[in-house]
């Protein structure tokens, strides 16, 4: 049989940034109409920017790009639209206050005749079987919604070759589901399809073949169906992997936090938790699942004295039984209560960090109090973040770097590393690997088992499901801000997670508890012992 | 009524002046640049005039004036004046990247200054007892209305009793609220004012379009400031006459949720306040109120800038890119 044309060709393609930093190196690669393609490696593995050379955002040092087997030279995005290569950029490129239908007509010549747009748009959706309203601001749409109206703006400009960088990372797996129909549908359509992704499970679902870089380098191109996550990770590290998450037995576990009938309602009015009952243990991971904004956010903050609680109460029980009340408090209030709280929060740079200072001043964010007099303690942080940068192995220039340059996987360690040094009596993360590669992902799960050994109540709200029921000792399931089950984290199904998230059981009473939770519910009569 | 007659009149033409400035500064931040130096642009664009007219008259002498010149030569002389100035702005700002506020407040200074300055070396080459220029001549090409409004009675006097930049401002108005609500080029404006990283994505030229935006918002308001001097003020000038008009352009930027054609009335509404002290009688003991009814369009600035923070629709706020400096390789 003939081998078919390839839709797009790289050949020997090389890119450095500055001198000597090489983000691509010697990179050939093929991808052919009505197939799949998945891009794996680690984070700085140079995907995105070989991706972005198609797209135009970057231009090759050397080498040469064929499309159906034409050389081109591509200088722009819109040349490469003209050339029918669309990208999905993880960050979308969408303005906020403008409608579906103004975005996807955004920088395209001619006369203006939104009603013609919206025509074609629903064409498209008809023909893949989006949902798009075209009259639908932005600001009021969904992250699945923001995506698809991405998507849908590169098949409106004709593309047939689509590259989507890392677009699961913000879906909830119902979404992921519908999207990958979505590609199904393109590719039967003929499309050349590109997916950026760490998740090797996704992988597996979805791609035909799959192309491995490693440090800006191509190592291979492997078929899906003939190989498997072990074999795909040890190309892409390039040495064997252990991809098992520990998940020893608590030790010891005592009543940490127990959270009352507690309710939230947000700024605009809407009920965000009701009536939440929870007890979290030392020594154990509890995890939470749940689609996102079904009040994991606000439970977490709620905690860490962020958010403004309508009732219940948050007791915080010490190590010798003393009871303390975190409804009311603020953080700084509860940090002088002698509470250990860490908060690893979902917006790193918005929330955890902040991105124009460096490593050192934000170690200082955590301890700007101590000090003599009026001046603040600033030998300290340094040392501390010295210390975070050699054992965490962040990959940075040096102390004083901005944190915003460092790459996702390192402005999360310096993260998680600020809030364990503090030897946190409870610890909550957030999405805490989002957009992080599989060995830095590791690396924290590390980092947090580790911290559950040394006595520490694990909070950890996650998306990936596997790696939920991997780490953690409980899993608790919300729904529409409510409980809505809390199962054995060693026993549990991902599909009864899964069912869990999307609809209301009639009795949300535990369905299953480890032992400890229920034997030692009481601490008083603990105490008493 | 013959109060409401004649103030209708008046409060229309003190607002014309806010309308350019108005207008300009709308077409300039929907580019995402916020442009602090509209008052000094608008006292340049009135020098500017001031001084083409002032050499032209006194060149061929008042009697010997040819209407069409005498218009042309200040309304052009206003236009490249500020178009110098934006010119000048987006250099810093969009070029240099320099810190916007302090570009704006800078130029504002400067352009106060190089009024005075000029104004000044002016009064002095005149050689006249007053510390003013008087154009008369030209003043009456600018502020001549059609020959049958008179006797129209008070439609006459309310709609028809101005010059043509009042007309030419509520056009100019009207027209970029068009441009920006239903054009091609209105959506990649807004588009750049909002995300300029999507708006370059999509390969619109964002560096283009912050200069072509804030330098024609630039040459627009620069008319504000023309018009003032050669219709208004009956083309006198005196230094710091013109006060703080530019900055009460500004704020009616805030005041109408950066929309054109509402400014039309904002502005009428704010020339309106701006001499409203004039016809609170306050008899001759208590000459001190009016100080304080002097007062009343900032204090209703004030309140207004309150009222509209509060409004929290998403339509209704300034472009999100606003008074940032757009780098592309910044991730």
């Amino acid at each position: 049989m003939e081998k078919p044309q390839a839709a797009v060709s790289m050949r020997n393609i090389v890119k450095t940034f500055g001198k000597g930093v090489y983000a691509n190196r010697d990179v050939d690669l093929d991808i052919y109409h009505g197939e799949i393609l998945s891009l794996l490696g680690e984070n700085g593995s140079g995907k995105t920017t070989l991706m972005n050379m198609l797209s135009g955002i970057y231009y090759p040092d050397e080498g040469e790009i064929f499309i159906n087997s034409k050389p081109v030279s591509i200088n722009s995005p819109k040349d490469a639209y003209e050339l029918g290569i669309g990208m999905v950029h993880q960050h979308f490129k969408l303005v906020d206050v403008l409608t579906a239908a103004e975005n996807i007509v955004l920088g395209l010549d001619g006369a203006l005749d939104l009603n013609k747009a919206k025509e074609k748009i629903r064409e498209i959706c008809a023909r893949y079987g989006f949902e798009v309203d075209p009259d639908k601001k932005i600001y009021s749409m969904s992250v699945s919604e923001k995506q698809t109206v991405e998507i849908v703006k590169v098949l409106y400009r004709g593309a047939d070759i689509l590259i989507l960088d890392e677009p699961t990372a913000v879906l909830t797996p119902q979404e992921t589901k519908k999207l990958f129909e979505i590609m199904r549908n393109m590719k039967k359509d003929g499309k050349a399809l590109v997916i950026i992704t760490h998740k090797l499970a996704e992988v597996m679902e979805i791609s035909d073949r799959v192309a491995i870089l490693r440090q800006g380098k191509y190592v291979g191109t492997l078929i899906t169906k003939n190989t498997s996550p072990k074999e795909m990770t040890d190309m892409m590290v390039g040495r064997k992997v252990e991809l098992g998450i520990e998940r020893p037995e608590p030790i010891d576990p005592k009543l940490r936090l127990r959270i009352s009938n507690l309710s939230v309602t947000d700024a605009e009015g809407i009920q965000k938790l009701k009536n939440i009952n929870l007890d979290i243990y030392s020594g154990e991971i509890l995890g939470i699942a749940g689609i996102s904004g079904c009040g994991q956010k606000e439970l977490l903050e709620s905690v860490a004295g962020l958010q403004k609680v309508d009732s219940g109460s948050i007791i915080y029980y010490d190590d010798d039984g003393t009871e303390k009340e975190l409804v009311g408090m603020d953080p700084v209030k509860i940090k002088e209560l002698g509470v250990a709280l860490s908060f690893v929060p979902e917006d790193r740079l918005g929330m955890g960090l902040v991105g124009d200072m460096d490593l050192s001043d934000n170690m200082m964010l955590r301890s700007f109090r101590d000090g003599k007099g009026v001046f603040t303690d600033r030998k300290s942080p340094h040392e501390r973040a010295e210390k975070i940068v050699k054992q965490l192995h962040v990959d940075t220039p040096g102390i004083e770097t901005p944190v915003r340059k460092l790459s996702g996987g390192n402005i999360q360690k310096v993260l998680v590393g600020r809030e364990l040094y503090l030897r946190p009596s409870v610890l909550m993360t957030a999405y805490v690997v989002r957009g992080l590669d599989i060995n830095s992902s590791y690396t924290i799960y590390d980092l947090i088992v580790f911290q559950k050994l040394s006595g520490t109540a694990v909070i950890f709200v996650g998306e990936d499901l596997d790696v939920l029921l991997q780490i953690s000792d409980r899993v608790c399931v919300l729904c529409d801000g409510q409980v809505n089950g809390i199962l054995d984290g060693r026993k549990a199904e991902k599909s009864e997670v899964g069912l869990l998230m999307t609809s209301l059981a009639e009795n949300h009473e535990s369905v299953s508890e480890p032992a400890y939770a229920k034997t030692g519910s009481d601490p008083e009569k603990e105490g008493g012992n | 009524m013959t109060g409401f007659l004649s103030f209708i009149p008046r409060a229309v033409g003190q607002g014309i002046p806010l309308l350019f400035g108005c207008t300009g500064e709308i077409i300039t931040e929907k580019s995402g640049n916020l442009n602090l130096g509209i008052p000094g642009v608008m006292y340049v664009g009135a020098i500017s005039g001031v001084i083409g007219s002032f050499f032209y008259e006194n060149s061929v002498g008042e009697g010997s004036m040819n209407a069409f010149l005498a218009i042309m030569i200040p309304v052009l002389c206003s236009l490249l004046g500020s178009f110098l100035m934006g010119m000048l702005y987006c250099f810093l700002t969009v070029t240099l990247r320099a810190n916007q506020n302090v570009t704006g407040l800078a130029m504002t200074t400067f352009g106060v200054g190089f009024g005075n300055f000029f104004g000044g070396s002016l009064i002095k080459l005149s050689n006249l007892d007053v510390p003013t220029i008087a154009l008369s001549k030209t003043s009456s090409y600018f502020s001549a209305t059609l020959p049958f409004a008179k006797n129209l009675g008070w439609f006459g006097e309310i709609f028809l009793s101005y010059g043509f930049l009042a007309y030419l401002a509520i056009i100019v108005a009207v027209a970029a609220a068009m441009i920006i609500k239903k054009t091609r080029v209105g959506l990649h404006l807004r588009a750049v004012g909002e995300s300029p990283a999507t708006a370059d994505a999509m390969g619109i030229n964002v560096t283009a379009y912050k200069y072509f935006a804030t330098v024609l918002g630039c040459m627009i308001a620069g008319l504000g400031g023309l018009y003032y001097v050669m219709d208004y003020a009956s083309g006198v000038w005196s230094n710091d006459a013109f006060g703080d008009r530019g900055w009460l352009a500004i704020a009616l930027v805030i005041f109408t949720i950066w929309r054109a054609d509402i400014g039309i009335l904002a502005s009428i509404l704010f020339g309106g306040l701006y001499i409203l002290y004039l016809y609170i009688p306050t008899g001759m003991e208590h000459m001190e109120l009016k100080e304080l009814y002097k007062m009343i369009p900032y204090v209703v600035t004030i309140i207004v800038l309150i009222v509209t923070s509060m409004r929290n629709r998403r339509e209704d706020q300034p472009p999100a890119s606003l008074g940032l400096n757009y780098f592309r390789e910044e991730r």
